[in-house]
């Protein structure tokens, strides 16, 4: 008691951080925009009513779920926003608005709240709903509009790792350069790799992701792609780019409750998605593999996470062997 | 490792994993320490330091003197306490302690005149042994913030061995300027202190560590590191990146020897014994003069403090009464720690005594005061990079809400020093020392079970 007022008595440290939850979710949000800006000028303006009605279905479904669940409301901190903004760049500029509102509530009700909210969700909730909804609506989900034609009518065309390298190499298909400023057929937010890039450098300049799993997991599929093309750094570029490889190895791979803590952890998971996007791109019948890659690895965040907790500071080095010597 | 310019000289300095980059509010930093005047009361608890507690050795009634000898103990883990004031003891009786304890205290009432003891005399000390029984004597505790009595961290055995004695200046909570202050006023006590203890206690090396962001106190420390009777070189000045908790004795003894403190160990079970500056200091102004620890040097600042300062004070001193010696408060206080933001104790009142231990006393309004609201983890795993002794807050957490007893263990939590970096780092404003407190508690209940 000082002057007769009380005075707060808390639990060291007496000072913390500016870095808030929210800050964060801003954070992703704006490395987004460059992204969903392409994407508007590539696709048009159809893209900002599907990106509306998804993120707005995101939030309105935390809002509810928080409500009947009688938990504290969560929607201030943005998460849900960020859920909705990856959920729209994944789905093409041609989706049906009410198939991208049923993404949303699968991604927020039966991904996230369902397992307790932000932090607690085993598998990141765009690219589950984005599988659920490649499942449930096959055709909605592959027609990909072709980049520029909303100025007259909009006319579909297909995915560049879809025709295959030849027609690139050949001059029958986009060029490289139309792949690095996202003038193809794809997810309305995967296919501007410059955007992307610019979006990634922000988030890792701002301490919000670390480098380790863009790193590694684009470098593991630049690695695969390099031995199976001979060698061939065009076809490098054309795997690199094409598909949702630097939207997943940035925004999606990169989610804190779905990838491992610390960095060791992070390595191994940018591999192991490597190392599955490069098979199922190389030998699965589907021609893209990145969601299918994250998810599997999500599920392993578990395990690789127990293998690589460090050793407490000080730790001697030959106690490992006596602790295998007790278990033998 | 890499290179700055500080005063002009390229220095290489040291870095280290985890911790984290805190705004410093060295604001006191130029202001030079100001005596107070004798204050009219002094509660002086017999617990100012780890270990056993002293018996008042004076009766109600009896006229003491700067410098006497007041409580006292046989046990071997505990030190002297002094009378820092002269006049008449006015009261013993037990009185609560920061940290919620009750502790006996003997409460004397001021006379004003300050006036030393008369059995005050320089001890004599030529050998190791001397040494230390002349530091016991002193009532010598760590003056850095952990209040261990000075002697028994002096009085290893021979053979363990012991080569290096880290002198630490680094001060890296944010706020406290003392040891700095310490460098600036007093490094004639700092240069002789080093080179009494190496020669008395046979230390190899002498490693005085500093942060970068106190370039005058690295001249200072240079020209002692480089003094002319260090014929061999061996004493050192180290050079350390400002990130907390650089201060912090396990880190220290990484960034000086390389070697890393086991866990459960001390520092002198790698060879090193980790002194903060001030208390080496005062061991030279102690052997030159006799007097002992009955007063020490404190910051007072905070946004609540009206004139921030460096104070001397008597040990017991209310804390109430050196606020009012810093023009009191500027506004209204919403929380008082003593020590540092980092880990400094909050405390209920005022009307505490200042310890031999304490180095700060900060007050803050009520927006410096309230914490950001705490919300759910993200598991961001800000907190396990933070941390300087590689664990991972968040697992901890979960097993000491589960009572996870096995899972507590494997996870190290005795390892932690409840520095507080994960805690800052946290987004979610999740109190995580606190959590690794509970933790440790957990592990103690099954411990006594």
């Amino acid at each position: 008691m000082v002057n007769g007022k009380k005075l707060v008595v808390s639990a060291s440290p007496h000072l913390r951080s500016t870095q808030t939850t929210t800050r964060i979710m801003l954070d992703v949000i704006i490395s987004l925009i460059p992204a969903l800006v392409a994407a508007i000028f590539i696709f048009g303006p159809r893209v900002i009513c599907v990106a509306a009605v998804s993120i707005s279905s995101a939030v309105l479904s935390e809002y509810v779920c928080r409500k009947v669940m009688k938990r504290h409301q969560t929607i201030g901190d943005l998460s849900a926003i960020v859920t909705g903004l990856i959920l729209a760049l994944n789905l093409p500029a041609t989706i049906p608005y009410w198939i991208a509102a049923i993404g949303s509530i699968v991604a927020i009700v039966v991904v996230k709240q369902f397992f307790g909210g932000i932090g607690q969700n085993f598998a990141n909730p765009a690219i589950t709903a984005r599988i659920v909804l490649l499942l449930s609506f096959g055709a909605q989900m592959g027609n990909w509009a072709t980049p520029l034609s909303w100025k007259n009518e909009i006319t579909t065309t297909a995915t560049p790792l879809a025709v295959g390298y030849q027609a690139i190499e050949s001059g029958t298909d986009v060029s490289l350069l139309d792949m690095f400023l996202g003038l193809r057929g794809g997810c309305l937010g995967e296919t501007c790799a410059l955007a992307l890039i610019l979006g990634g450098v922000y988030l890792i300049a701002r301490k919000v992701i670390s480098p380790a799993i863009p790193l590694t997991y684009i470098g593991t599929v630049a690695l695969i792609m390099l031995i199976a093309g001979k060698g061939d750094l065009g076809f490098v570029a054309y795997q690199v780019m094409g598909g949702g490889l630097l939207l997943g190895a940035f925004f999606m791979a990169t989610d804190y409750s779905t990838c491992p803590i610390k960095v060791r952890g992070k390595i191994i998971f940018g591999i192991g998605c490597g190392i599955i996007t490069a098979l199922i791109r190389l030998f699965a019948s589907m021609t893209e593999g990145v969601s299918f890659a994250i998810l599997i690895m999500n599920l392993l965040v578990p395990f690789i996470d127990r293998a690589t907790i460090p050793k407490p500071f000080g730790t001697p080095k030959k106690e490992k062997k006596s602790k295998e010597a007790a278990n033998a | 490792m890499t290179k700055h310019r500080l005063s002009g000289v390229l220095t290489a300095v040291k870095k280290v994993r985890g911790g984290v980059k805190v705004h410093h509010h060295k604001n006191t930093a130029e202001t030079e320490v100001v005596r107070m005047p004798a204050p009219a009361k002094v509660t002086i608890p017999m617990q100012q330091h780890i270990g056993a507690p002293c018996e008042p050795v004076v009766k109600v009634g009896d006229t003491v003197a700067v410098g006497q000898l007041i409580g006292d103990t046989d046990k071997y883990v505990s030190a002297p306490i002094h009378a820092s004031v002269s006049g008449t003891v006015t009261a013993i009786g037990d009185i609560k302690m920061p940290n919620g304890t009750l502790a006996k205290a003997v409460t004397i009432e001021s006379d004003g005149e300050m006036r030393l003891w008369e059995g005050i005399e320089p001890p004599h000390v030529e050998t190791r042994e001397d040494l230390i029984k002349a530091v016991r004597a002193s009532g010598l505790v760590g003056l850095g913030g952990a209040g261990f009595p000075t002697h028994v961290k002096l009085n290893f055995p021979a053979d363990k061995n012991i080569d290096t004695l880290v002198v630490n200046a680094a001060e890296c909570e944010p706020f406290i300027t003392v040891d700095y202050r310490e460098c600036m006023e007093n490094s004639w006590d700092i240069l002789a202190g080093v080179y009494l203890l190496k020669d008395l206690l046979g230390f190899k090396q002498v490693i005085i560590a500093v942060e970068d962001n106190k370039p005058e106190a690295f001249s200072v420390l240079k020209n002692i590191a480089d003094h002319k009777i260090d014929r061999n070189d061996e004493v050192k000045l180290m050079v350390l990146e400002s990130k907390y908790p650089q201060g912090a004795e396990k880190m220290m003894v990484q960034s000086a020897t390389g070697r890393r403190v086991p866990p459960g160990k001390l520092p002198a079970d790698v060879g090193c014994v980790v002194m903060n500056v001030a208390s080496v200091a005062f061991i030279a102004r102690y052997i030159k003069t006799g007097k002992p620890l009955v007063s020490r040097s404190l910051t007072v600042d905070g946004s609540a403090i009206k004139e921030p300062k460096n104070v001397r004070v008597p040990v017991g001193t209310s804390i109430s009464e050196i606020i009012d010696f810093c023009g009191g408060f500027s506004t209204d206080p919403c929380k008082i720690l003593t020590g540092g933001p980092m880990m400094g104790l909050a405390i209920v009142g005022t009307d505490l005594p200042v310890l031999k231990q304490n180095n700060a006393i900060l007050a803050f309004a009520h927006d410096d005061a309230v914490l950001k609201p705490e919300s759910d983890c993200i598991r961001c795993g800000r907190c396990a990079t933070a941390c300087p002794m590689s664990l991972m807050p968040t697992n901890i957490v979960r097993a000491a809400k589960t009572k996870d007893v096995s899972m507590l263990k494997a996870a190290g939590v005795t390892v932690c020093m409840e520095c507080g970096s994960c805690a800052y780092a946290c987004p979610a404003g999740k109190p995580l020392v606190q959590h690794m407190r509970l933790a440790k508690a957990i592990l103690r209940e099954e411990g006594n079970k």
